[in-house]
């Protein structure tokens, strides 16, 4: 198997270190680190350095600053570092320290400097504990770089097996943890040791500054190689009670390419044999609480997703639509409803925001995360605290009913893994009227479309008073006006027949001839009375001209109501007639019986009349 | 729609209140005609919520990808947009091949929406453009049922389209279609004439010639109007009913619609040029010689001059006539007709000479029962309601009754014409629903009154006095109950027949695939987009993929990748050469796809998940369509003594064939069903006949996780030694 090209690289910076050993200046000498243990997880493709160290100040003056040195092939992969220090032999409460990248005269340019600010100067003589965790990305290279569906993963991982400082170390050990599985092969120096999954360099003593020898192992490691090549997570704030975060992810596998076929049914028989270098699923831990949660691409909603929330946290597991293998990617966004209660609070007059900077994905490397907060609409003195630097930048945007825009916090990081997902917030003022513009506009909005159909029904419009049309409809206004009037008559006639009816009713129950007459005298002034009232209508509507189509109905309408109403009156007065000579009940309906008919067909085709009228 | 025959029945005593019932009757029908609307809009929901909002089937995909690309660019690049993602190497002209309507419609709505500063995407606009559309049409249906008969035949008319399976079929929510804008159009263009022609207005027959531009703006059925029109008209001259209205009414839609439409691309020149469009032109010169004679009558007032004047100009006009459409088609001028016309009157054309236009599923002639299906009782109502029609004849009603029977006639040669017979059935039965509810009504209204005008009587002589109107019908109030429930219980089992067809048929998407799993549960098949988006994904952004034509809108709208052949099939030699691709043997198919440069090639295999639709189903028209060009292809080596079978028995071609290979290609060592050797195809049920397939110049790419597309990479040459 050939060696990756980079171990030259690191040979050469070897020689390279040796020179500036020699050259060091003394000044640092004054600390010593009297312990360093290293342990190196590699089970994921961001690798996890956590390094112990024991240092003390052999030199005569305090010391406040403690140096820390990666090669620049190592510093350009870091991805994080974190410091904490502990004073005195007791592990009491360690505190962070801060660090800053530093320059250092006369130092060789290949090494990348980080100083570790701390509390309070180092007395001579006295220990402190120093835990270091440094974070690398793309440290895990695979080797080779193409395989075939059914190979697993090779991975090749360098560092020193010694600890680079500018300090002297006293004593050292290393100790890789690997993902198990097999391991290709590693760098042997005295005093190496691979057991199980592990695998320990050390412990060396006495070595000098700068010093570096350097180590290779090829393992392989089937873990998912999740890596986002951009992901852009924006969090809207809604003051009605919602915080929606929407993440749109870019993910490929980093590890080694495919070659050759995807077999399906490989894959499906023997899934962690045929395809074990690929990753099916990645998992979201969301907040408690969260909702509404869905899972969709450009081309639609991805239905293999899984999801579990109890009052700790909400996971969701998303499968994309294939499998990945090496070199394979996908896009896909994630989105989630979150009580605004639980992210927004109030500080003096502010309202902040405070939540997770990195995404939820666990163990994803993301190469470029934007994070967007886009706060309600009038927001004013926006503030940013992140811990760690980012670039920002502000826009506007625009979403359902905004006039002005939605102020958006921008803030871009590259390479984030994990270790990111601290909380920064975003301060601003917010007044909550601002809530009922909305709704306001919606309610003005169709409150005047109301207005406008109203106004619109009851106004004339018409651009020509004069034109034949518009005449034509006005007065076809005034026949229905007309129309309706005359039907008015006709309803009350009808009425006071029904009242003859319910008289003669009357009479043949009582028998109280008087009240009957009184009744049809009343009747036969109604009707003169309608017919008086009926005979300007009826002239008016003949001169009309829109009336050509309704005047024959109406006139036959009027025709048959007065026959309705003779029929009526002679049937009436011979049924009193009959009553006063006291005839037979029999020889009454026998008298009448003709009549009677002719009375009820009438009366349905006068009906049958007045409805045709009405509906036109 | 009972509520407004409800409220003519009111009882007397209310009748004081006429103002005031009328007002009520007016809220009533506005509010009846509401919730319609809002019926006809939310029944088509229904592929949302079982789904989700996306877009469905081929051509909608289509359709979608134009409109982003309109919303993207606006409207003159769209004009002038050549495509090179499909018919590599050939392109397409999209701007000059399209209907534009509908992408325009949608592309408005939704700069509408964003106006109003509603942030929605284009996607949801053009998922429920056909729903907004055919809340319309229930809109325009009431009027035109008004404008035929009544504002209750209306009201009907509106409730009866607004659930019509037959209609709803084409227009659910994602099923972004042309036809979903154009039944909408075509019923608009319809009103709109009819109303032109009731009234002679010029103002109403401007705004149809606008109607009908917008029809042939939005789906080549426009050639459905265009013959529709004048053969009604020519049926209105011939039963006598010439009069000036229908003058102004034709001469100014046809004119003033023809010249619109000629703003169309796609159209061009056509109304001019076609002989589809021949009728139109005929019938409008036809007028002008009516009207001519009608004034020489007019002025000579002797019938025996008029006579032989008659005679002299007739034959000139059919002279001249006859002359100038020979001369025309014999130029080549007029274009004869085309296959799909031929298709539409001659149900057994297509099968014939153009197998392009028979391999679709939806060009096949109707299945009774799919009419049942679709129409349900209307198809019981369609009957009466043109006998009510004929019952009273006018301008109006004549042109419903030839709309209806024409659009049977074409629903009955291809299914999806069932379309545009559904809003004249709609029309016609809710006629027949309304007049007999009405009759039913009224007669039991003047029953219930008859006993207060008989109760004048002395109660003991009341059986003498039954009035003579009474006796000659017994019964007839109870029968007239028993008839009304009976049409109620109809129009009920109507909606819930509509309600369950929507839910149950139309509304799948067909992109995603469900199925009932063994416990009941729903099994999502999403295989689809799983092998579209790899192929967006995993591809070389130039890739070009070959594929039967029926996936390529969804290859170039989902996959975003240059296909060669998709589902505007316009040349018909270039889906014959992946036919013959398809059906060759491997290494002649090779030569072929070297030729088009094809990178990937996708085929749809059912047989693990026994979804028949797939390629082995469809192949037989491949190898049709590829002979129909390529002689070298022929079907029976394909058939055992006329048989297609895909066991042990095929013919040996079939075993070997580029698609069999890409179908089963390791498909023998899968088991899919317990019980069953393994290679046993669920689809065709039978155990395949080549289990040991290798393939020398193509490789598995990808195949999706229910193996119902397979995508397989084309190597690239060997090196020449």
């Amino acid at each position: 198997m050939a060696t990756p090209p980079p171990l030259r690289r690191v040979a050469a910076l070897v020689l390279l270190l040796l020179v500036a050993a020699a050259s060091a200046p003394t000044a640092r000498a004054d600390l010593v680190v009297t312990r360093a243990d290293r342990k190196v997880d590699l089970t994921s493709h961001i690798v996890r350095v956590l390094t112990s160290l024991k240092v003390e100040n052999s030199g005569p003056e305090a010391v406040s600053q403690f140096l820390l040195a990666f090669p620049n092939v190592q510093a350009k992969n870091l991805a994080a570092i974190r410091a904490f220090g502990t004073e005195g032999k007791v592990k009491g409460p360690s505190m962070v320290l801060p660090i800053e990248v530093v320059q250092p005269s006369g130092v060789p340019p290949e090494l990348t400097f980080f100083s570790a600010s701390l509390s309070e100067p180092l007395e001579k003589g006295k220990t402190l504990h120093l835990d270091v965790l440094t974070v690398f990305t793309h440290s895990v290279q695979p080797f080779p770089e193409e395989i075939t569906q059914a190979e697993s993963q090779l991975v090749v991982y360098q560092d020193s097996a010694q600890y680079l400082s500018p300090y002297p170390v006293k004593v050292q050990t290393l100790s890789i943890r690997l993902p198990g599985g097999r391991v290709e092969s590693y760098t042997k120096y005295p005093n190496t040791k691979l057991a199980e999954s592990e695998l320990k360099y050390g412990p060396y003593e006495d070595l000098p500054p700068f010093s570096y020898s350097p180590m290779v192992v090829h393992y392989e490691n089937n873990n998912p190689f999740a890596i986002a090549k951009e992901v852009i997570r924006e969090i809207e704030i809604s003051h009605w009670g919602n915080v929606q975060i929407t993440e749109h992810y870019n993910i490929a596998h980093g590890g080694a390419k495919l070659k050759g076929e995807f077999s399906r049914i490989d894959y499906q028989s023997r899934p962690y044999i045929r395809g074990v270098s690929s990753f099916r699923h990645l998992i979201a831990r969301l907040p408690p609480r969260a909702h509404s949660i869905y899972y969709r691409d450009e081309i639609g909603n991805i239905s293999t997703s899984h999801l579990w929330s109890d009052s700790k946290k909400t996971q969701l597991e998303v499968e994309p639509r294939f499998p990945l293998f090496g070199g394979w990617q996908t896009t896909f966004t994630i989105g989630y409803g979150l009580p605004l209660q639980d992210f927004v609070f109030n500080s003096d007059g502010k309202r902040f925001l405070n939540i997770t900077f990195g995404s939820p994905v666990e163990e994803i490397l993301i190469e470029k995360l934007i994070v967007k907060v886009v706060l309600p609409e009038g927001s004013k003195d926006i503030d940013i605290s992140v811990p760690f630097p980012t670039k920002q930048e502000q826009e506007v945007k625009y979403s359902h009913l905004d006039i002005s825009g939605r102020p958006v916090v921008v803030l871009e990081k590259p390479d984030v893994i994990p270790e990111h997902s601290l909380y920064f917030q975003v301060y601003y003022r917010f007044n909550n009227i601002s809530l009922l513009r909305e709704p306001m506009m919606l309610i003005t909005g169709f409150f005047l479309l109301f207005m406008a159909c109203i106004v619109y029904m009851r106004t004339d419009m018409s651009i020509s008073k004069n034109s034949p049309s518009y005449l034509a409809k006005v007065q076809w206004d005034e026949v229905q006006s007309i129309i309706q009037q005359i039907q008015a008559i006709f309803d009350q006639c009808l009425a006071a027949h029904d009242k003859l009816e319910t008289s003669l009713h009357e009479l043949s129950r009582s028998g109280d001839v008087k009240s009957c007459k009184a009744a049809r005298k009343a009747a036969d002034a109604q009707f003169k009375e309608l017919a008086k009232e009926l005979k300007p209508l009826l002239t008016s509507l003949q001169s009309s001209s829109q009336s050509y189509q309704i005047w024959p109905k109406v006139e036959e309408l009027v025709a048959k109501e007065r026959e309705l109403q003779d029929k009526l009156m002679t049937r009436h007065s011979t049924v009193v007639d009959s009553f006063e000579k006291k005839l037979r009940g029999q020889d009454v309906e026998n008298r009448i019986a003709a009549q009677q008919q002719k009375v009820a067909a009438l009366r349905q085709e006068v009906e049958s009349l007045l409805e045709y009228i009405s509906e036109i | 729609m009972a509520a407004a025959t409800a409220l003519d029945s009111l009882p007397a005593p209310l009748r004081s209140l006429r103002l005031k019932t009328k007002q009520q009757e007016l809220l009533l029908r506005v509010s009846a005609l509401a919730l319609i609307y809002v019926l006809a809009f939310v029944v088509r929901l229904f592929s949302v919520l079982r789904y989700e909002s996306m877009i469905h089937e081929f051509d909608p995909y289509f359709n979608y990808r134009t409109t982003l690309f309109l919303s993207d660019h606006g409207f003159s690049e769209f004009w002038n947009w050549f495509d090179f993602e499909s018919w590599y190497p050939l392109g397409r002209v999209v701007g000059g091949t399209l209907f534009p309507g509908l992408m325009v419609t949608a592309a408005l709505l939704h700069r509408l929406l964003r106006a109003l500063s509603l942030a929605v995407h284009i996607r949801e606009v053009c998922v429920l453009t056909a729903p907004f559309f055919a809340a319309n049409t229930t809109l325009v249906a009431y009027a035109f049922g008004r404008e035929i008969w009544d504002s209750g035949a209306g009201l009907v008319a509106a409730a009866l389209i607004a659930v019509c399976p037959g209609y709803i079929s084409r227009s659910v929510a994602g099923s972004y279609d042309n036809e979903g804008v154009a039944i909408f159009a075509l019923l608009l263009t319809f009103y709109l004439f009819v109303r032109a022609v009731n009234t002679g207005s010029l103002a109403w027959s401007l705004a149809s010639a606008f109607g009908y531009f917008y029809m042939v703006s939005a789906w080549g059925g426009y050639v459905f109007i265009i013959n529709l029109l004048p053969l009604y008209v020519l049926v209105l001259l011939v039963t006598g009913r010439y009069s000036q209205r229908l003058y102004v009414a034709y001469n100014s839609t046809y004119v003033l619609g023809m010249l619109l439409a000629m703003q169309i691309r796609f159209v061009g020149f056509q109304h001019v040029q076609s002989g589809e469009h021949m009728a139109a032109m005929g019938v409008f010169f036809l007028l002008q010689v009516f009207f001519f004679l009608d004034w020489v009558k007019y002025l000579l007032n002797d019938a025996k001059l008029f006579k032989s004047f008659l005679r002299i100009t007739l034959t000139c006009v059919i002279t001249v006539g006859t002359l100038a459409l020979g001369i025309g088609t014999a130029s080549g001028y007029i274009s004869p007709w085309t296959g799909r016309f031929y298709s539409l009157l001659d149900p057994t054309y297509a099968k014939d000479h153009i197998p392009i236009i028979a391999s679709v599923s939806e060009h096949q002639p109707t299945a009774w029962s799919s009419f049942m299906f679709d129409f349900h009782i209307l198809l019981f109502l369609f009957p009466a309601g043109l006998y009510f029609c004929f019952k009273r004849l006018s301008d109006a009603t004549i042109f419903i009754v030839m709309y209806g029977l024409t659009s049977m006639y074409f629903a009955g040669v291809m299914v999806r014409l069932i379309l545009v017979a559904a809003p004249a059935v709609c029309l016609i039965s809710a006629i027949a629903a309304s007049a007999t509810i009405k009759n039913l009504t009224t007669l039991i209204r003047t029953k219930s009154k008859s006993p207060q005008t008989v109760s004048g009587k002395s109660s003991g002589s009341k059986a003498a006095a039954k009035g003579a109107v009474d006796q000659s019908l017994p019964f007839q109030q109870n029968v007239a109950i028993a008839l009304l429930l009976g049409a109620f219980y109809l129009l009920s089992r109507y909606a819930v027949h509509c309600t369950w067809v929507t839910s149950e048929a139309y509304s799948s998407p067909s992109i995603v695939l469900a199925a009932r799993g063994h416990n009941g549960g729903r099994v999502i098949f999403d295989d689809y987009r799983e092998a579209y988006y790899w192929l967006r994904q995993n591809t070389p952004s130039d890739a070009k993929i070959m594929s039967w034509w029926d996936y390529g809108y969804q290859i170039t709208a989902m996959g975003n990748r240059t296909v060669i052949v998709d589902n505007n099939t316009w040349n018909n030699t270039h889906i014959a050469t992946v036919g013959r691709a398809m059906s060759s043997y491997e290494d002649e198919a090779y030569e072929i796809m070297q030729s088009l440069d094809v990178n990937y090639v996708l085929v749809v295999f059912g047989g693990v998940t026994g979804y028949s639709s797939d390629d082995i189903n469809k192949f037989l028209w491949m190898v049709r369509i590829g002979g129909g060009v390529f002689p070298v292809i022929k079907e029976p080596d394909y058939l055992v003594n006329g048989e297609y079978r895909v066991d042990k028995g095929a013919a040996p071609k079939m075993l070997n064939c580029l698609m069999y290979k890409l179908c089963y290609y390791r498909f023998g060592e899968l088991t899919t069903e317990y019980g069953k050797p393994p290679g046993y195809d669920r689809v065709r049920g039978v155990e395949i006949g080549n289990k040991d397939i290798k393939l020398e110049y193509l490789e598995e790419a990808f195949t999706t996780s229910n193996w119902i597309v397979r995508i397989y990479k084309v190597k690239p040459p060997k090196n020449r030694s």
